[in-house]
C-alpha cells in the first residue's frame, strides 16, 4: 500500500464519517461545522488527484461561501441552542429510500462511463489545462447550455432575494 | 552554485544530496524537505511577529510623541520577548458552557489561515513554497478559512457579545472581499496568469504605475480584511470591551494577536508581489539574495504605510465602513476593470513610456470623473444625521469665579 492510498483511505473515512455526523448530530451549529470538515475532505480528495484548480475552488466556493452562509442561517434560526425534540419524523424511511435509490442510480450511470475504471490520470507538471476548461464552458459543442442555465438560475435567486429583502416605500408592516 | 548567491537553493540541494547519500528514496527526501521548509517558514513568520509588534509600538509611539517601548534591551527591542514569556505563563480561562472544540480550534485555524498564504509567496526567483498556477484564487480561498475561525470563536465562547462581534467581523470580511477580488483581477489581466511567479515575471513595469487605482482599492480592502485601524470597529478598544476574542486569555488570545500582525505583514507582501514587482530589481535574476532583499524592502515600505494609517486615521462607524465598500469601492473597481481592459488593448505594449503615461492619465480621469458623478448623485439628497443633538457634557459654571480662584 502506497502513502497515497493510505492518505486516500484516511481522508475518505473522515469525509464519510463527518458526512454522517452532519445529518445526525443534534446541534445545527455542529452540523454546519461537520459539513465544513466534509467539504474539506472532498477538497483533499481533489488535491490527491492533483487537480489544484478544483481543490481551491472547492475551498473557495463551498467552505468560503456556503459554509459561512449556512452558519449565518443557523444563527438566525430560533431555538438553535436547544437540542431537544425528535430528529426524524414518520417519513424518514422514505427519504432514506429516495437517497439510497438516487445514489445507486448515480453509481450505475457512472459505471457505464468508460473513464470509471481508469487508474489515476497523469496531470502535466504545470497543473491542468485551465484554458481548455474555460473554453469548454462557453463552447456551443461543450457545456454552454448548462453553464447559461446555471447563471440564469443564480440571477433569478439574486433578484428574488432582493425582492424579498427590499423595504418598499409606503407599505406598512 | 555558491551559498552567498542563493542560500535557500544551496541548502535544499545540500539536504537532498545528504539524505540521498544515506540511501533514502528521492520521494521521501522531497517530502522531508517540504516538511522542514514549511516548518522553518512558519516558524520564521511567528518569530517575525515579535519584531512587527515592537516596530508597530515604536512607530505608533513616535507618531503620538512618545518613546514607545525603551526599557528592555537596546531600543526596547526585547519588550515583545518579555511580553511573550509573560503570556506563556498566563492562565487559560474557558468560559462555562463553551463549545470546547470550536472554542479551542478557532485560534489555531486563525493563525493557520494566515500562514497558509506564505506557502505561495515568491520571496525570490528560486525561494517559494509552491508555484501554484491558481495562486490568486488560493489567496481568496484561504481568506474564507479565517472567517470560519472568527465564527467558531464567536460561537464557541458562549457569549452573546462575542457572537455579535463575530457577526460584524464576518460581515466586514465578506463585504471587503468583493473589491479585493475585483482589484486582484487587474494584475491577473496584465500578466495573463493567476500564478504569482508569472505576475512578478510580467512586471517589467510595476503594475502600480499601470493601474494606481487598482492598487489603491486593493490596499484599502486588504487593510479592511485584516481589520486594523481605521477598520478596527469590530474590536474597538476604546468603545467596546473587545471583539469576538473577548473570552480568550493567555496564549489562545496571543494566537489571535499574532495572526493579526502576521496577516498585516502578509498583505504588505501581497501588495509588493501584485503591484510593486515582488523580488524584481536590478540584478535580482542573477543574485536571488538581492531579489529577497528588494522584496523585503518593498514589503517594509508598504507595511510602514499600514502602521502610519493605523496611527493617523480615526475609526470608521459601521455604516460609513459599509458605504465605503458597497457605494464607493465596489462600483469603482468594476469600472477600473472595464476601463483598464479597453485601454490596455488600445495602448501599444512596445512603448513603455506611452503605456504608463496613458494608463495613469486614464486612471486620473476615471478618478475625477467618478468623484464628479458621485457628487452629482449625492446632490439634493440630504445626508442622514446619525449623531443626536449636541448637548453639554458638563454644565457651565454660572457663578462668576473670583480672580483668586481663576487659572
Amino acid at each position: 500500500m502506497t502513502a497515497m492510498q493510505i492518505t486516500f483511505l484516511m481522508v475518505s473515512a473522515v469525509t464519510l464519517v463527518s458526512a454522517v455526523l452532519v445529518v445526525s448530530v443534534r446541534k445545527m451549529m455542529h452540523a454546519a461545522l461537520w459539513l465544513v470538515l466534509t467539504l474539506l475532505g472532498v477538497a483533499v480528495l481533489f488535491a490527491l488527484l492533483e487537480s489544484r484548480f478544483f481543490t481551491v475552488v472547492q475551498v473557495l466556493v463551498y467552505i468560503g461561501s456556503i459554509a459561512i452562509l449556512i452558519i449565518f442561517a443557523v444563527m438566525l434560526t430560533q431555538k438553535v441552542m436547544v437540542d431537544t425534540g425528535p430528529q426524524v419524523n414518520r417519513n424518514f424511511w422514505l427519504a432514506a429510500l429516495v437517497s439510497f435509490g438516487s445514489f445507486a442510480g448515480i453509481v450505475a450511470a457512472l459505471a457505464q462511463w468508460p473513464a470509471f475504471s481508469t487508474a489515476q490520470r497523469v496531470v502535466p507538471a504545470g497543473g491542468e489545462d485551465l484554458v481548455a476548461l474555460g473554453k469548454a464552458l462557453v463552447d456551443p459543442n461543450g457545456y454552454v447550455i448548462p453553464f447559461e442555465i446555471a447563471s440564469v438560475l443564480l440571477l433569478a435567486a439574486l433578484t428574488g432575494a432582493i425582492y424579498i429583502a427590499v423595504e418598499r416605500k409606503g407599505v406598512q408592516k | 552554485m555558491s551559498f552567498w548567491i542563493d542560500p535557500i537553493l544551496f541548502l535544499s540541494q545540500w539536504f537532498h544530496g545528504l539524505l540521498e547519500g544515506w540511501g533514502l528514496a528521492p520521494g521521501l527526501v522531497t517530502f522531508l524537505a517540504y516538511l522542514i521548509g514549511g516548518f522553518i517558514l512558519t516558524l520564521g513568520a511567528m518569530l517575525l511577529s515579535l519584531i512587527l509588534i515592537w516596530l508597530e509600538r515604536k512607530v505608533v509611539g513616535r507618531v503620538q510623541d512618545r518613546f514607545g517601548p525603551n526599557r528592555v534591551g537596546p531600543w526596547g527591542l526585547f519588550q515583545p520577548v518579555a511580553d511573550m514569556l509573560k503570556i506563556f505563563t498566563k492562565e487559560y480561562i474557558t468560559p462555562s458552557g463553551a463549545d470546547r472544540i470550536p472554542y479551542n480550534l478557532a485560534p489555531v485555524v486563525s493563525v493557520a489561515a494566515v500562514l497558509m498564504l506564505w506557502a505561495i509567496i515568491p520571496f525570490s526567483i528560486t525561494f517559494y513554497g509552491s508555484n501554484l498556477n491558481i495562486a490568486v484564487l488560493y489567496i481568496v480561498a484561504v481568506g474564507g478559512l479565517g472567517e470560519l475561525a472568527i465564527v467558531m470563536a464567536g460561537w464557541g465562547s458562549n457569549n452573546k457579545f462575542a457572537l455579535l462581534a463575530a457577526f460584524r467581523a464576518v460581515a466586514q470580511l465578506i463585504s471587503y472581499e468583493v473589491p479585493m477580488v475585483l482589484s486582484m483581477l487587474i494584475p491577473v489581466m496584465f500578466a495573463g496568469s493567476l500564478s504569482l511567479n508569472d505576475i512578478i515575471q510580467g512586471q517589467d513595469l510595476w503594475f502600480l504605475l499601470l493601474s494606481p487605482l487598482a492598487a489603491f482599492i486593493f490596499f484599502i480592502s486588504q487593510v479592511a480584511e485584516v481589520g486594523r485601524a481605521p477598520f478596527d470597529l469590530v474590536e474597538a478598544e476604546s468603545e467596546l470591551v473587545s471583539g469576538f476574542n473577548i473570552e480568550y486569555s493567555g496564549l489562545k488570545f496571543g494566537m489571535f494577536f499574532v495572526a493579526d500582525f502576521i496577516h498585516a505583514f502578509t498583505i504588505a507582501m501581497l501588495f509588493a508581489v501584485l503591484f510593486l514587482g515582488g523580488w524584481r530589481g536590478p540584478g535580482a535574476e542573477d543574485l536571488p539574495v538581492l531579489g529577497f532583499i528588494y522584496f523585503l524592502l518593498k514589503t517594509s515600505v508598504v507595511y510602514f504605510f499600514i502602521i502610519l494609517m493605523r496611527a493617523s486615521l480615526p475609526r470608521f462607524r459601521i455604516d460609513q465602513m459599509m458605504d465605503l465598500n458597497w457605494k464607493f469601492l465596489t462600483p469603482l473597481s468594476l469600472l477600473v476593470i472595464v476601463v483598464t481592459a479597453v485601454t490596455n488593448k488600445l495602448l501599444p505594449a512596445s512603448l513603455p513610456l506611452v503605456r504608463v503615461a496613458g494608463m495613469i492619465a486614464v486612471n486620473v480621469l476615471l478618478w475625477f470623473g467618478y468623484q464628479a458623478v458621485l457628487d452629482r448623485l449625492r446632490r439634493g439628497r440630504r445626508r442622514r444625521v446619525v449623531a443626536p443633538e449636541p448637548r453639554p457634557v458638563a454644565r457651565a459654571n454660572t457663578t462668576p469665579s473670583t480672580p483668586e480662584q481663576g487659572a
